[in-house]
């Protein structure tokens, strides 16, 4: 019906034909059901959260087994929001409960990587099976990666002292009712919105250039299925990139509507959204570069691994 | 009263946070003790992973998120 309402839009009230006509169809159509339903699936995740915080995701964890750790950590890393500048206490809070490292690490990974928003526009665009695929798969690489990582790393990788934790009750914290956190996870999603409307938008505008501007056979010529390098070179392409994944996954549906494959769209997404120079940077205050090179390659490799994977089974 | 508002350099809300705390301590007109704490390893010691949080004599009393001014007062009006 939706789309019914934007062709009449464009076609009818704005008499537009050719390829303006697809990319002003492809912003508008996208843009409201992409906005839509990540304004919905945020406001449902910051309720979430609302019982979840990262101090809970490290009390839950403590003491539990490496693997069952390492999953959890890995889980928990899509229900908790992301930004590079939190992964440092994040470190240091796991570190300081004596979480093992592995699960530390999958944590790291698995959280900006599995990131709601990208979730939600991977939804949004390809519907359910695609979102759960990314998902999964981001969950693998965060579990395994954590592994490895931990396996690699030495104590002397680890630049900081950690400093002794002070015993905090909890039931001193004040107490939120439940309608109090319905509004502020209302307020939250709100806050969320403005931060990424624009990049979203940003995102968009570029998808519905490809959408009605490149030809069909450009991309396929470049990252298409008779390229067996396509993953790698997306991946590797996508490290140093540093954009949120509200303007990164509306690129995917135009990308792989020109016959980029959806394995090397999505690795593509993953390196750009979980690996970031800036990342580096300030990991750099608490690990050694060896450190944050081995992890960087070994989650790099894990998503080229995926992307392969992905397209042999789609 | 001691209060400590625990934040980072890079959390924009932190700043907010002081700011409510500040207002909330003019209007209920205690005498207290106020302070921006962004060194990340004493934040680590109150076990604070997600800022801003806020620490009245030495108890954390809320974390990774930014309290109303009311909220604030009510946590003022707690302590005696």
């Amino acid at each position: 019906m939706w789309n019914e309402t934007v062709n009449y839009l464009v076609y009818g009230l704005f008499n537009m034909s050719g390829n303006i006509a697809k990319s002003v169809h492809f912003f508008i159509y996208d843009s409201i059901k992409i906005l839509t339903l990540v304004l919905v699936i945020v406001y449902v995740i910051s309720f979430i959260q609302t019982y979840i915080s990262t101090e809970t995701v490290r009390d839950f964890i403590q003491g539990k087994s490496q693997f069952v750790g390492n999953l959890l950590a890995a889980i928990f890393g899509i229900l908790t929001p992301f930004c590079s500048c939190s992964s440092i206490p994040l470190f240091l809070g796991f570190t300081q409960a004596r979480i093992p490292r592995s699960a530390t690490f999958s944590f790291l990974i698995s959280s900006p990587m599995n990131n709601e928003i990208a979730i939600a526009i991977l939804f949004a665009t390809f519907g359910w099976k695609i979102a759960l695929l990314y998902t999964l798969f981001g969950l693998i690489t965060a579990i395994i990666g954590g592994f490895i990582v931990d396996k690699v790393s030495k104590d002397e990788d680890i630049l900081i002292n950690i400093p002794y934790m002070r015993q905090v009750h909890s039931a001193s914290f004040i107490k939120v009712i439940f309608k109090k956190r319905l509004s502020d996870a209302w307020k939250n999603a709100l806050t969320i919105m403005k931060d990424i409307y624009l990049y979203v938008f940003a995102g968009i505008a570029v998808g519905a250039i490809i959408h009605g501007f490149v030809p069909a056979d450009f991309i396929t010529k470049y990252a298409g299925s008779n390229n067996p390098f396509a993953v790698f070179v997306a991946v590797i392409a996508g490290i140093p990139m540093y954009a949120g994944a509200s303007t990164i996954a509306p690129l995917i549906e135009p990308l792989t509507s020109k016959g980029m494959l959806m394995g090397t769209a999505l690795s593509f997404m993953m390196a750009v959204v979980a690996l970031s120079l800036p990342e580096a940077m300030i990991l750099k205050k608490v690990m050694s570069w060896r450190l944050i090179m081995l992890f960087f390659g070994i989650v790099g490799t894990g998503i080229i691994l995926v992307g392969y994977l992905f397209n042999a089974i789609l | 009263m001691d209060i400590k508002v625990l934040g980072s350099e890079c959390c924009a809300n932190c700043d907010a946070q002081m700011e409510i705390v500040k207002k909330a301590l003019a209007k209920v007109g205690r005498f207290a003790k106020l302070e921006k704490v962004e060194d990340m390893m004493e934040v680590m010691n109150y076990g604070v992973m997600s800022t801003p949080a806020i620490v009245i004599n030495g108890e954390v009393k809320s974390r990774g998120k930014i309290l109303s001014e009311q909220e604030v007062i009510t946590l003022f009006e707690d302590q005696i």
